[in-house]
Formats: C-alpha cells, sequence, structure tokens
C-alpha cells in the first residue's frame, strides 16, 4: 500500500503534463481535467491519512527500489498526514473558487497542479536533498503563479519573491552540505543517527543546523525575512494569494518541524541551548514585528500578509518549544491558520469581485451590500484572532500551554500580546462592515493609496466593479460579474471549517500522539 | 600560514569569496538583469562548495573500471547532487528573466529605482 505515497507526488504532475497537452488546443477542458486530478489527489491523500492513523504506524515506500540510506525514502507518519490532507483539501477548495475567479488559462492550471505536486513532495519526503528540490519545485511555480497576474505588479512582485526565496533555499542548500560532509548521507533518519554520532558540539553540526533553520525561515516568511511575502501576496491573482499563503508557508513550516524533530533531534535543541533561544528569538520578534505592521496596512491583502508573518511566528515558537502540548498546538495551528487564511483571501477576493472594496478604509456597512461573505469574512477573522470554540483558539491555547509548561514565559507573554493586536487589526474591519453605513463620498478610483474613509461611490449591490482598479487575473472572462455561487460557497465552507475543525480537535489529539512521542522522546 | 591556507584550501576561499560577491550583487546592485546574475554567482559558489566535499586525495574518477584493483574514488554523490542543482539554477534564470522581460515591457526600465519612480505613479 505505501506505493500510494509516490503516487501523491506523481498524479498531480501527470494531471498537469495532460492538462497542458490538452488545453492547448481545447482551453475548456483545462479546468475540468485539473479538478479530476485533484479530487483523485484528494481522495488519494485521506486513503494515506486514514491507513497512518488507524495502523499507528509510519508508512514508507522507497523511490525506485533503492534500500533507503542510500536511495530516496518517502515516509508519511502521523506528523505530516495531516498536511498531505490539507495540501490536498485546500488545492481542491481554492480550484472550485478558481473556476470563475482565477486566471483561465492552461498554463495557469498547469503551473496550480505542479504547485500540488511540490507541496506534497516537501510533506512526504524522507531525504533532505529531495526535500531541496520539492523546495524549489514549490518555490518555482510559486513565482510563476505569482506572475499569472495581467499587470506589472506582479510581474515585480513574482520577481522580488523569487530572489528572496532562491537565497533562501540556497541558504538551505549549503546548510544539507555540511551536514553531508560531517555524516556522508542524506536520508532524515540516517542523518539523525549520525549526526549524534559527530557530536553535538561539531562546529560543522551547528552551522549546518543554523542555515538549515535560516533557509526555511526565508520560505515560511519569518519577521526579518519576510519581506518577499506581502508583496507577492498582494500582486497576485485572488485564487492564487489564497493558495500560496494557505500552503506554501504551511509546508515550509512543516519542513522545518520535520528537520528539527527528524534531523537535529530534540536532543540537539536540549544540548545547545542557543540553537532553541535562536528559534524562539526569532519566532518571537516574528510574532509582535508581524502583527504590528499588520495592524499599519490599508490595503487589505497586505495586512493578511503580514498577520501570516506573525502566525507563522506562532506555530515556529510552538516547534522550538517541543513539548507535546506546544507541537499538537503548532500542528492545529498550521492547518488551522491554512483554513483560515485561505478563506479570508478568498473572502477578500469575492468581496472585491462584488463591490471592488480592497482598501480597509472602504469596508464600511458591507454587511448591508454583501450579507453572506461579511458574514464568512467575520467569522473567519474572529477565529483568527482566537475566539472560542473556533480552530483558531484551540491552536494558541495549546501553544500556550505548552510555553507554560515549558516555563518560556517570554513566549507566553508575546502570544498574548499578539493576540491582542490580531485583535486590534481585524475588529477595525469587522466594526466597518457591521457597524458604520457606507459614505458617499467618492473615492477617486484611479488612486490606489486612496485610504480615506470613503467607499465606493456605488454603494449599491452592483455588478459593475470600477474599472480602473487593478483587476487581477480577472481579464479575459467577458462576462465576469460578481461572485458566482461557487465563489461564495467556498468562503462559508472555509468559515464553517474554521469553528468546526476547533471542537474536532480533541479526537485528532489521541491520534497524535504515538508520532509526537517518537518524535519527541529524549 | 596564510599563504599555506591559500595554497592548499584555495577551494574554499573561492567559494568563501563568490557567496558574498553574488549577495552584494542582488542587494546593491540597482539593475535587475545584474540582480540575477549575483544570484547566479551566488549559486555557483554553493555549487563548487559540493564539488570541493566530494574530492579524495589521489582519487579516481568514480567510473567502474577506471582506477583498477583497490582504488580510491571521488565521491560521486555530490556530482550527481549538483547536477540537480544546476538544472534548478537554470530553470530558475529562466523564470528571472521572463518576468524581467515582463517588467520592461510594463515599465520601460530595468532600474530599481527608476522602477520605484514609476511604480509610486500608478
Amino acid at each position: 500500500m505505501s506505493e500510494l505515497l509516490s503516487l501523491l507526488v506523481a498524479v498531480p504532475i501527470l494531471g498537469a503534463l495532460v492538462a497542458l497537452a490538452v488545453g492547448y488546443s481545447f482551453e475548456r477542458l483545462a479546468w475540468p481535467l485539473a479538478f479530476v486530478t485533484s479530487l483523485g489527489h484528494t481522495a488519494l491523500a485521506t486513503l494515506v491519512a486514514v491507513q497512518v492513523y488507524s495502523g499507528g504506524e509510519p508508512l514508507s515506500y522507497a523511490v525506485g527500489g533503492f534500500r533507503p540510506p542510500f536511495g530516496i525514502e518517502l515516509v508519511v507518519d502521523g506528523l505530516n498526514a495531516a498536511v498531505v490532507v490539507l495540501v490536498a483539501v485546500v488545492a481542491l477548495g481554492v480550484l472550485v473558487y478558481a473556476r470563475r475567479a482565477g486566471p483561465h488559462s492552461a498554463a495557469f492550471y498547469t503551473g496550480y497542479l505542479l504547485l500540488v505536486a511540490g507541496l506534497s513532495g516537501m510533506s512526504v519526503t524522507g531525504d533532505m536533498f529531495n526535500l531541496y528540490v520539492f523546495l524549489e519545485i514549490t518555490g518555482l511555480t510559486a513565482y510563476a503563479l505569482v506572475a499569472t497576474g495581467d499587470d506589472g505588479r506582479s510581474a515585480v512582485g513574482a520577481l522580488k519573491y523569487l530572489l528572496v526565496g532562491t537565497v533562501g533555499a540556497s541558504l538551505f542548500l549549503v546548510g544539507i552540505g555540511y551536514a553531508f560532509v560531517a555524516t556522508g548521507t542524506l536520508n532524515m533518519a540516517d542523518l539523525a543517527e549520525k549526526l549524534a554520532g559527530v557530536g553535538y558540539g561539531s562546529t560543522l553540526v551547528r552551522a549546518s543546523f543554523a542555515l538549515v533553520v535560516t533557509g526555511l525561515a526565508v520560505k515560511t516568511a519569518l519577521y526579518p525575512l519576510h519581506t518577499w511575502q506581502p508583496e507577492a501576496y498582494a500582486s497576485a491573482p485572488d485564487s492564487v494569494s489564497a493558495l500560496i499563503s494557505a500552503l506554501v508557508s504551511t509546508v515550509s513550516a512543516y519542513a522545518l518541524a520535520r528537520v528539527v524533530y527528524s534531523v537535529y533531534t530534540v536532543d540537539f535543541l536540549a544540548s545547545v541551548a542557543y540553537a532553541r533561544e535562536f528559534v524562539l528569538v526569532l519566532a518571537g520578534v516574528s510574532i509582535v514585528a508581524g502583527s504590528v505592521l499588520a495592524v499599519m496596512q490599508s490595503e487589505l491583502k497586505r495586512m493578511l500578509a503580514y498577520s501570516s508573518v506573525s502566525q507563522f511566528g506562532l506555530v515556529v515558537a510552538a516547534f522550538a518549544v517541543a513539548n507535546e502540548a506546544a507541537v499538537t498546538g503548532g500542528l492545529v495551528h498550521l492547518v488551522g491558520h491554512a483554513v483560515m487564511k485561505g478563506g479570508l483571501f478568498l473572502a477578500v477576493g469575492a468581496i472585491a469581485a462584488r463591490t471592488g472594496a480592497r482598501y480597509v478604509g472602504e469596508f464600511d456597512g458591507l454587511a448591508d451590500r454583501a450579507p453572506l461573505l461579511s458574514a464568512a469574512l467575520a467569522t473567519l477573522s474572529l477565529s483568527m484572532v482566537g475566539v472560542p470554540p473556533a480552530v483558531g483558539f484551540v491552536g494558541k491555547w495549546y501553544i500556550a500551554l505548552g510555553a507554560i509548561q515549558a516555563q518560556a514565559w517570554p513566549i507566553a507573554v508575546v502570544i498574548l500580546l499578539s493576540t491582542l493586536l490580531t485583535l486590534a487589526y481585524f475588529l477595525r474591519l469587522v466594526e466597518r462592515m457591521y457597524f458604520r453605513t457606507a459614505t458617499t463620498t467618492e473615492t477617486p478610483a484611479d488612486s490606489p493609496t486612496g485610504t480615506g474613509a470613503a467607499a465606493v461611490a456605488d454603494g449599491g449591490n452592483t455588478d459593475d466593479t470600477d474599472d480602473d482598479r487593478p483587476t487581477l487575473g480577472r481579464g479575459d472572462d467577458a462576462d465576469f460579474g460578481g461572485p458566482t455561487a461557487g465563489m461564495v460557497a467556498v468562503v462559508v465552507v472555509a468559515a464553517v471549517l474554521a469553528v468546526a475543525l476547533g471542537p474536532l480537535v480533541s479526537t485528532f489529539e489521541p491520534l497524535l500522539e504515538p508520532t509526537l512521542d517518537l518524535l519527541l522522546q529524549p | 600560514m596564510i599563504a599555506e591556507i591559500l595554497l592548499t584550501r584555495y577551494n574554499y576561499v573561492v567559494v568563501a569569496l563568490l557567496l558574498p560577491i553574488g549577495a552584494y550583487m542582488m542587494i546593491e546592485n540597482r539593475n535587475l538583469v545584474k540582480k540575477v546574475i549575483g544570484m547566479n554567482i551566488f549559486q555557483t559558489g554553493i555549487f563548487l562548495f559540493f564539488i570541493t566535499s566530494a574530492y579524495r586525495e589521489g582519487g579516481s574518477p568514480p567510473i567502474v573500471g577506471s582506477g583498477g584493483e583497490g582504488a580510491t574514488y571521488v565521491s560521486p554523490l555530490p556530482h550527481v547532487l549538483i547536477l540537480t542543482a544546476i538544472v534548478v539554477g537554470v530553470s530558475l534564470t529562466a523564470v528571472a528573466l521572463a518576468l524581467i522581460v515582463r517588467i520592461y515591457t510594463e515599465y520601460g526600465t530595468l532600474d530599481e529605482a527608476n522602477l520605484r519612480e514609476v511604480r509610486a505613479d500608478e
């Protein structure tokens, strides 16, 4: 049954090729093909996860029949089974949304499926160099997808993303190089043993840890290394920002956890005290700085991007605290954040399709014009703040609990503080939507910096979105109107999931426990 | 002492020079194409590091039958890895150049400072 693991990567690549070949001559067929592929991928991922959680044993597959320490190994255990399912489900959801909203070329769907393949590969691989290759596949497709917007802004955003992302991946590669020089192996499980053999005091091992963590921190967009992220998210088409914000940083953060626990192991963290402090400080600064920067934004997609910087700081802090409660919280928040942030980007896109509002100032009285979307947006925002019983609360609760158990008081304080800041930037949105009426002052539509309190002029529920605003990635659809039922449905499903996943965590936790026992054993 | 290091470890010295040169070019150069060249130099430094790590004193090329009985071979694995990394680097450069072409058609400039000015009026 472990052959399924290779299919997780192979199916999206195959689907991408078919979508490209067929879509080249019959563009209408590109979306259905991508959808069928994504559906199949979701089924596969679910099957794998059910097997892992019911069997309690990790699945492992040797690629090409070469035995693991020498060949490439694919592994799925309790930690990444959840990530695999998350990748498949979010990709499917965003694809449904992209049917009307997104760019419509066959090339877009090819890139989309290749990105899913890269992300799945990162999630299942058990080999360090293979992880680098999938990291770059993910990166390359993400740069290309960001650039699918139809104006120059997205090209600039994508180039910036490419330059910073490449440096991150290169640092990761140097880190692998150091570990390889120290041990002569690239398999994660094998590395864990041999690194311990070399000794955690070795400069080579410590340097490799620092480089690998820094490289992945660039990809995860932790604070001083996040500079690519706001521009990339804000300039990409809505469906792309949703997909990338929900998955790319998420899977990079998972990779960070995987590398820390499976390669360097908790022993390393315990014996090299400043390694743990380095990660904790990086994460703590990221939590606060991301929130503060988010409060300062007027463009909604930028605000959400900076909010991601803060939330990933939270996740990485949880992984660095490294006790059972914190890691559970980290994983829950990883999954929950993907659902919430993806949903938020989709909701913002759908609202922009109906009213043209892309700036916080334009959200006055939105609840009257788009009640369902506003409700979904408000639900997702509150969940992100951490209002029980939503999944945002449960994740933060476990992380805070873990931090307190580990007596990492600064982190516990920072979590509380960031919750208040998160409240600050989301609440002003909710307040504008529900407690203000739309003003009728005209905003000059050609000034994207029009940050005033004025709303769009045509306050009614009309379909003519203003043409002067960057209409990202929806150029070629002549009969583009407000959001379709499908788009709204996806947003609502995300909002419902954000609330419903919270109570489900208590049933998920026992399933995770055997894996954590294995990973966190001293 | 320093002369000895330069003579025996010159590969590492080159690596240690290439990485900061590439990084500096990416950060400091205003021309977008030169930024991409800087990125390539940065990556080349890493490639050299891996190749150096494969070297064995007196080793033969890692080809079956080339060294005879009991010969020492240079480690083949880093070469294979770097071949992959080079392919990745080429694809990255291709994507970057494609983006630069689009930026040029859109804004008519490749200078970072000019670009910022043009985009401020957007």
